[in-house]
């Protein structure tokens, strides 16, 4: 076979205008719709500008997706990764034909089917049977191909009873399932799903990702997937793409992006010295030298998996000869909620660390305390440090001054996939004994 | 076998700029069945939790009639050119309210769908046509309410004489209905940048038909040495309509040439121009 490609994109860029839809003059607007015109690029457009948001852009214009460049095999499910912003959702507008590239192309073998959103189009007054034809009908289905399926559509959504009752007296669930049901019987060879997942509840979920697998494994049709959740990118797409502040930062095998992905978390200062450490209050026995996040395997980095260490190094150095200071720790949500404290204590540590309780001279020290993997929640969490001298009243403390991310990496996610509460989630420890038999 | 030239392989190619005048018109086609789908749609939950339900139909005209009649003919006593008041007022008000329905609904079509336009991609001209043939549905049954007025004054022995302009019938429908279409494509495409558009139809609509031989005839105007509303596209269409159908007033050649000439432009600038906008308005709604 000649053509074993399905989606292929060359130089492919969005840019969006960011404030009012003008240049701001006159004449750069007529400037600019002359260039159109003659099918010119847009002159004001400067291409190759990282999509930053937190940096103010040289111009209003900002480049959602930048020069894209890549190719999907049929039969491939591909998942698309990246935090916030990075331009997955502008990425699945633009294979959707809901918008158009600014420059590039993108070629495709195949119809594609694309679900967004679950529903769009449903009518509330309609019932279920004229919203199955209609939706189908939105989604690209001829009447007759609705027909055929019909029953089998109706099955997977589970709503026989209802069918001809309008949906806006669905449960909410039951409109979703529906809505899905829909889409899922697409016939064609490349099917693109947003995070619709995050719908419904987890039985829904386990049946939605089945019918994905079954979809991109079973009848070896492409699937693209984009969703937050490792666990289900995990189990259902053999490669992924990452991408950051729009631009293609990889493409390969689900694995090897998911720690990349990991590791390009959210830049937060993983290593912090002296001069740029954010004191909020100084002591007389000692002041911080630095402050730095590490993994085992990885070295400095504010991103950890879900399943590492986070190993965290206090520097700090005692001004004074022969005062004791102990280091202290306090890790927070980002709703500044406490998850825990801790100093270097030998009641307080599971070892006794031979520098504590003596009297300390002149120096440079470092204290390590490591929060163990598989122990804090997908989230992400902030460090207070602190100096405690022996009258308490005289600490150093650096407040809110590391910020790290903890990733879903899946490890843990083999049998649920929704979303996970709490502010830590150790493994712990369960047994189940039989009582008794009837 | 495509070693040569797999380029030629693809099914679809999205890219930025297409040709103005690809109007993608196969793509269209191939998503005739949403067409009907969504006709039916419009009239299901027309009447759907209504008393009356597809009675509706026939209020508004029946009323809008009753009013004119009261007004224009017994108050201000326009000249109806012989014609019964109500069968001539009746024939003005359905053309026109078919026209001004087309245009007015598809005048808003980006802004009422911009939630399914930004989320699933399908030829967007289906939502105007289907708008065009879900009224053109609710103008044969007003037609209908039409007749039997026609027939109650000619069995009453009024002066109503269909005549062979009645052939045209099917020319003045179309003729409206690309008409209302093509201006009101222009104008949901101009508002997604400027909304402003959206409330000049909204009033200009009705200031419209005054310009336009609705509560008067084209004779009338003339002879009062207004030739300026022959001019007007839709005055050569209701004057057609009305004269095909009651005998009431004249054939106009010239005001009928008008409306073809303009209703197929601006039909067409109406495509073109809503094709343009129509690929990433999303961006900017």
């Amino acid at each position: 076979m000649s053509n074993n490609i399905a989606i292929k994109a060359e130089h492919l860029s969005k840019a969006y205008q960011l404030g009012d839809f003008s240049t701001g003059t006159l004449g750069r607007d007529i400037e600019r719709r002359w260039a159109l015109m003659r099918g010119k690029e847009d002159p004001f457009l400067k291409i190759g500008e990282a999509n930053d948001r937190a940096v103010k852009g040289a111009s209003d214009i900002v480049w959602s997706l930048s020069d894209l460049n890549f190719e999907i095999n049929k039969g491939d499910a591909v998942g698309i990764i990246g935090r916030n912003g990075a331009g997955k959702s502008t990425l699945l507008k633009i294979l959707s034909r809901v918008t158009t590239p600014t420059t590039g192309s993108i070629k495709v073998n195949g119809r594609i089917a694309s679900l967004l959103e679950v529903g769009t189009g449903f009518h509330p007054d309609l019932t279920g049977r004229e919203n199955i034809y209609l939706n189908g009908a939105i989604l690209g289905m001829r009447k007759a191909e609705i027909t055929r399926k019909f029953d089998e559509i109706v099955d997977f959504a589970g709503v026989e009873r209802y069918v001809d009752t309008p949906v806006k007296r669905y449960s909410s669930g039951m409109y979703v399932r529906l809505a899905f049901a829909v889409a899922a019987h697409l016939e064609s060879e490349i099917l693109i799903v947003d995070e619709v997942l995050a719908v419904g509840d987890a039985d829904f979920q386990r049946k939605c990702l089945g019918k994905m697998n079954e979809v991109s494994k079973g009848e070896g049709r492409t699937v693209l997937f984009v969703s937050h959740n490792m666990a289900a990118i995990s189990t259902l797409c053999n490669k992924c793409i990452l991408l950051k502040n729009g631009s293609l930062q990889d493409l390969d095998f689900t694995h090897k992006i998911i720690d990349k992905y990991i590791t390009s978390g959210k830049e937060n200062e993983a290593e912090i010295l002296k001069d740029n450490i954010n004191v909020s209050k100084e002591s007389p026995y000692a002041a911080f030298y630095a402050l730095r996040l590490k993994s085992a395997n990885r070295g400095i980095t504010s991103s950890f998996g879900i399943n590492e260490d986070i190993i965290v190094e206090i520097e700090y150095d005692i001004l004074v000869d022969g005062c004791m200071v102990s280091p202290s720790i306090h890790l927070l949500d980002t709703l500044d909620t406490y998850v825990l404290a801790t100093f270097n204590a030998p009641s307080a540590t599971t070892e006794i660390d031979d520098f504590y309780g003596k009297p300390l001279n002149k120096g440079r020290y470092k204290s390590v305390v490591v929060i163990p993997g598989n122990f804090l929640n997908d989230n992400n969490y902030i460090i207070s440090a602190f100096l405690v001298p022996e009258n308490f009243a005289d600490l150093a403390v650096a407040e809110k001054v590391l910020m790290f991310n903890v990733t879903e990496t899946g490890d843990m996610r083999k049998e649920f996939t929704g979303k996970w509460v709490g502010l830590v989630r150790p493994r712990l420890f369960w047994k189940t004994q039989l009582i008794s038999t009837d | 076998m495509y070693a040569n030239n797999p380029e030629q392989e693809w099914d679809l190619e999205i890219k930025p700029h297409d040709s103005v005048f690809n109007l993608h018109l196969k793509d269209v086609w191939n998503y005739r069945d949403l067409l009907w789908l969504l006709v039916r749609r419009d009239f299901v939950s027309f009447y759907k939790q209504t008393i009356l339900g597809p009675l509706w139909f026939f209020i508004q005209p029946i009323f809008t009639t009753v009013i004119y009649t009261f007004v224009f003919g017994n108050l201000a006593k326009i000249g109806t050119n012989g014609a019964p008041g109500p069968v001539f007022y009746m024939a003005g008000i359905v053309a026109w309210n078919y026209f001004s329905d087309c245009l007015t609904k598809t005048s808003t079509v980006f802004r009422d769908n911009a939630a399914i336009f930004g989320k699933v991609y399908f030829p967007r001209l289906i939502m105007p046509l289907s708008i065009v043939v879900s009224n053109l549905v609710k103008f044969a049954i007003q037609l209908v309410l039409f007749f039997i007025i026609i027939g109650y004054y000619m069995f009453k022995g009024a002066n109503i004489q269909p005549n062979i302009y009645l052939l045209l019938f099917p020319i003045v429908i179309l003729l409206m209905a690309i008409l209302g279409l093509g201006l009101g494509l222009i104008v949901t495409a101009m508002t997604t940048k400027y909304r402003d558009l959206a409330f000049v139809v909204s009033f200009g609509i009705q200031l419209f038909m005054y310009a336009t031989p609705v509560i008067y005839s084209l004779s009338t105007a003339i002879k009062n040495h207004h030739e300026i509303i022959a001019f007007n596209p839709m005055s050569g269409l209701i004057e057609t309509f009305r004269y095909g159908f009651t005998g009431t007033g004249e054939f106009y050649p010239q005001a009928f040439f008008i409306s073809v000439v303009a209703s197929i432009i601006l039909f067409f600038i109406g495509l073109v121009v809503f094709n343009r906008v129509e690929k990433n308005f999303v961006d900017t709604v």
